[in-house]
């Protein structure tokens, strides 16, 4: 009896949970990542948290059981750089372009309205002062849409959380951490609001070199240099003022830099080794603690020791480099690109080797089957597997600093749990439950033909 | 026995890898080359040995002392000249060379966007530079901040910076900085006037670096007060620190040299009288291809010229240049160099130095010194590189023929006393490389099943 009630919890898709008290999951194989593997054990979660995980807790008697028999039990996956549940947003931008050459970390243009900006024909910016591409302040957890689709799409790849950032500008704003329920309330998906400033150096679509300020790589890196210059400076002036505001001119408020000095940590775009070397460099000068995102070039010698030497983490693109689709039959690639496509895979092994923390982040690969055989490359390329669950669990978590309470199956913690028919990122493995705070979804039927990135649910010339 | 010595950087690897990052590189100590045509550009000219230590050149003679140990190098009938400077590139940079969007942009610095892996770095060793200034483009009046760097290809950005050098500043008159971001054919035809840039005349141009040096020295000014109330035990708030004024602080101070784009013989009076009146030295003017019209003026501001050997009429404001331009120069004793402003005129210098032989009949030391010594002045590296003579820097390229010939092709380059280039190296190096290309080309082809092309026959 008590099966079949499991069956129908797992088929009616959204979640009992909040009035159904326990639920255990019980003879599964469980992978709690922060211990040793149960090859046959017990989960229960009670009120969205995990309340005992082992080879045999007692059960509570109001308990609804799930058989676990063939199963195995995950963590929730966590995107560590992610834009679901951002309204039109742009793509990350240190992966953008396909391949690795040798170009600047920049995004092609994307025709889409900024999210929160309202700018009319704004006259073009003319230096630092202008504040240009800049909404250092937003939150992505204020500007979520419930109604994005692809929550549900990534979650039926294994995701219960993302990080999601807005990625528009040169300080677009902060990060959010959000579980990813199904609810009216988006302020129920938010695990931590404020977790790191997003950081590119993506040109403005189409825009001239003698447009708007910055316009050049090393015009947004001093552009960035200066507003830091700018939120010493705020800060010091700010102080005093409320020290003592009798005789001081009033500080004039600038929000670029209060999002500036709210954010506790930065992510910098870094795809190209020299990229890396650069933004480690430039995040020691800022004294800013920073997280380098990309990497296509991270399985160069040199990247790793550089990386364990500046002790940053780092999170890498799942969208390796590939061969260009339709290739001008004249052209001869570069060696540099025939490397990152050979190679690319292998660099989460060799940062695993060299003791780099890492996370990866989906970079928009958010299929189940995509995602698989993505991760599958960088297994075959040297990653364990266990070492990839990490990147994908508890690495991300410590990163963003919330592994107190997610990455891993242990009592206490948020009760976010993939569960599978088969292991991990195997071709044929199913993803069967997920649970997001305790809450029950099934996995979205896969579409028949995986239609690569982008967001699902656009037509196919949105999606270009 | 012609090569014994070690090669630190072979061409075929750094091509792919970057190995003076993450390795050491394996330097011979002492060298020594004989044999060799010695052409020190400001000691005459010796056959004989050249002996480095060090990464420094020890000792120079006709005959020398071989010290134990060391690696030999048989140059016979091979010349050998100190490493070519080129004074003003446009290489090694990510991104684009110009912050085109303000007049002024004095914030933005090459030294962020070294690109070490910009394989021009590479074909510029192999035309025998080893040095070279890197310049932020022309687009405005006052440009961004530059640097120079040597051509040690294989490390990473900051081991390409010449330690010690004094950074620069780019300054721009004439057609570039008034056009930029401006309609072509001025500001009164433009449909969307909003967005057009000041200045968009050769006045606006003076205008803003007048106006720009005021603000610098007001910015100054504010530090100073600050520094002084300092001194005196207060704790006052210090000014914003604006990293556009603060570079121009420099320039006031003479920490940081002007490397002014110029053509017209009136702007560059202009500038020099700028600068006069506020009491800083124009470090080169850069191409000044009217240089010739006011040699005297500039001579008497003590500014260096460093210009095309016999470029022009590319546009108007160039269509006054003569290529007696650097000799005339050099005759009214204006320290001149001759550059490429270019990667691919980069890779023979040594030829753009011999056409002054022929315009303007200077001697062969002199046609040399105008892309060594000269540059090696105007950027105050001299003491430092620029000749061969012991002391200095092992910056040292080898010819297999007389250098300003047509027919000359650079054999070897050192930097430091490691070799960078080394033609045979190259030349050996290469089907290696092109099998690995392949390999990888091979193994990335899409494993579909080719289109047939016969009427059912199986064979290819």
């Amino acid at each position: 009896m008590r099966k079949l009630v499991a069956a129908l919890v797992v088929c009616c898709g959204f979640a009992l949970a909040d009035s159904m008290g326990a639920i255990a999951i019980r003879n599964a194989k469980i992978v709690p990542v922060s211990g040793p593997v149960i090859s046959k054990g017990t989960v229960i979660i009670r009120n969205g948290l995990i309340e005992a995980v082992g080879e045999n807790p007692p059960l509570p008697p109001d308990a609804w059981i799930v058989d676990g028999e063939g199963m195995t039990v995950y963590p929730g996956l966590i995107d560590a750089l992610s834009t679901v549940g951002m309204p039109g947003a742009a793509p990350v931008a240190a992966t953008a372009g396909r391949g690795g050459g040798r170009g600047q970390t920049t995004t092609p243009p994307v025709a889409q309205p900024a999210p929160v900006t309202t700018t009319t024909a704004a006259p073009p910016a003319r230096g630092p002062e202008d504040r240009p591409n800049t909404s250092s302040w937003v939150l992505a957890a204020d500007e979520i849409q419930a109604t994005d689709r692809r929550i549900e799409t990534v979650r039926g790849a294994g995701f219960t959380t993302t990080v999601t950032y807005p990625t528009r500008g040169i300080f677009a704003g902060q990060g959010s951490i959000l579980d990813l329920v199904t609810s009216d309330r988006t302020g129920d998906m938010v695990v931590a609001p404020a977790v790191g400033q997003y950081i590119s150096f993506t040109r403005t679509p189409g825009a001239s070199i003698f447009g708007s300020f910055p316009s050049s790589l090393m015009g947004y890196i001093a552009y960035v240099r200066q507003i830091y210059l700018d939120a010493e400076h705020y800060k010091l002036v700010k102080d005093a003022y409320a020290r003592n505001p009798r005789g001081i001119e009033r500080p004039a408020y600038d929000r670029a830099l209060e999002g500036v000095l709210a954010s506790k940590r930065i992510l910098l775009p870094a795809n190209r080794l020299v990229e890396v070397d650069r933004m480690l460099r430039f995040a020691a000068e800022l004294k800013q603690p920073a997280i380098l995102y990309g990497m296509r070039e991270g399985y160069r010698p040199e990247a790793a020791p550089l990386l364990k030497k500046y002790g940053a983490p780092v999170l890498v693109s799942l969208k390796w480099s590939e061969a260009p689709r339709d290739p001008d039959p004249e052209a001869v690639e570069t060696m540099r690109n025939l490397q990152n496509i050979d190679q690319g895979p292998s660099t989460p092994a060799l940062l695993q080797k060299a003791g780099v923390t890492f996370a990866f982040y989906t970079d928009g690969i958010d299929q189940p089957r995509e995602l698989q055989r993505a991760v599958k490359k960088a297994l075959d390329a040297g990653l364990a597997r266990e070492d990839a669950i990490r990147a994908l669990t508890l690495s991300p978590a410590e990163i963003y600093g919330v592994s107190d309470r997610m990455g891993s199956i242990e009592a206490g913690k948020i009760a976010n749990l993939v569960v599978t028919k088969g292991e991990l990122f195997d071709a044929n493995t199913r993803v069967e439950m997920i649970f997001v705070d305790g809450k029950q979804y099934k996995p979205a039927p896969e579409p028949p033909q995986s239609g690569g990135r982008g967001q699902v649910g656009e037509t196919p010339e949105v999606n270009r | 026995m012609k090569t014994r010595i070690r090669i630190a950087v072979l061409a075929g690897v750094a091509a792919l890898g970057w190995p003076g990052f993450g390795l050491k590189i394996a330097a011979a100590e002492t060298i020594v080359i004989q044999n060799a045509t010695i052409l020190t550009v400001t000691q005459g000219t010796v056959h004989g040995s050249l002996v480095v230590k060090d990464g420094k050149i020890a000792e120079v003679g006709e005959k020398v002392m071989v010290p134990q140990g060391a690696d030999i190098m048989d140059a016979a009938g091979q010349y050998v000249i100190p490493g070519i400077i080129d004074c003003h590139s446009h290489i090694a940079v990510d991104g684009s060379v110009n912050e085109g969007s303000t007049s002024v942009s004095s914030m933005v610095d090459i030294r962020d966007v070294i690109n070490p892996e910009d394989i021009a770095i590479y074909r510029a060793l192999a035309g025998g530079v080893t040095t070279a200034n890197i310049l932020h483009g022309s687009a405005n009046a006052i440009g961004g901040k530059t640097l120079v760097l040597k051509m040690r290809w294989g490390k990473d950005a900051q081991s390409m910076i010449f330690e010690g050098a004094v950074p620069g500043i780019k300054f721009a008159l004439g057609e570039n900085p008034k056009r930029a971001g401006n309609p072509p054919g001025g500001r009164g035809f433009s449909v969307q006037p909003v967005t057009a840039r000041y200045p968009a005349t050769r006045m606006g141009v003076e205008d803003t670096i007048r106006e720009a040096l005021n603000q610098a020295k007001s910015y100054k000014a504010d530090w100073d007060a600050y520094r002084a109330k300092v001194a005196h035990g207060e704790q006052p708030i210090p000014p914003r620190k604006d990293l556009k004024l603060e570079a121009l602080e420099e320039v006031l101070e003479g920490k940081r040299y002007v490397h002014a784009h110029c053509y017209v013989a009136d702007e560059i009076l202009m500038l020099l009288r700028v600068a006069d009146d506020y009491g800083f030295k124009i470090r080169t003017l850069q191409h000044v291809l009217e240089g010739y019209k006011v040699a005297d003026e500039i001579k008497a501001h003590g500014a260096g010229a460093s210009t095309f050997s016999d470029w022009w009429a590319y546009k108007e404001e160039a269509y006054d240049a003569i290529p007696y331009n650097a000799a005339i120069l050099q005759k009214k004793g204006v320290v001149v160099s001759l550059n490429s402003d270019d990667a691919e005129l980069m890779r023979h210098l040594n030829t753009e130095a011999a056409k002054v032989m022929k315009y303007g009949g200077l001697s062969e030391t002199e046609a040399l010194a105008m892309v060594t010594i000269n540059p090696a002045r105007q950027l105050g590296i001299d003491k430092r590189v620029g000749s061969i003579e012991p002391g200095k820097d092992a910056d040292l390229v080898i010819y297999d023929k007389y250098p300003l010939s047509d027919y000359a092709k650079v054999e070897k380059v050192l930097i430091d006393g490691t070799v960078y280039f080394d033609r045979d190296k190259e030349v050996s190096g290469r089907p290696a490389k092109e099998l690995e290309k392949k390999k990888l080309i091979d193994k990335q082809k899409p494993s579909e099943p080719r289109p047939r092309t016969g009427g059912g026959r199986g064979s290819e």
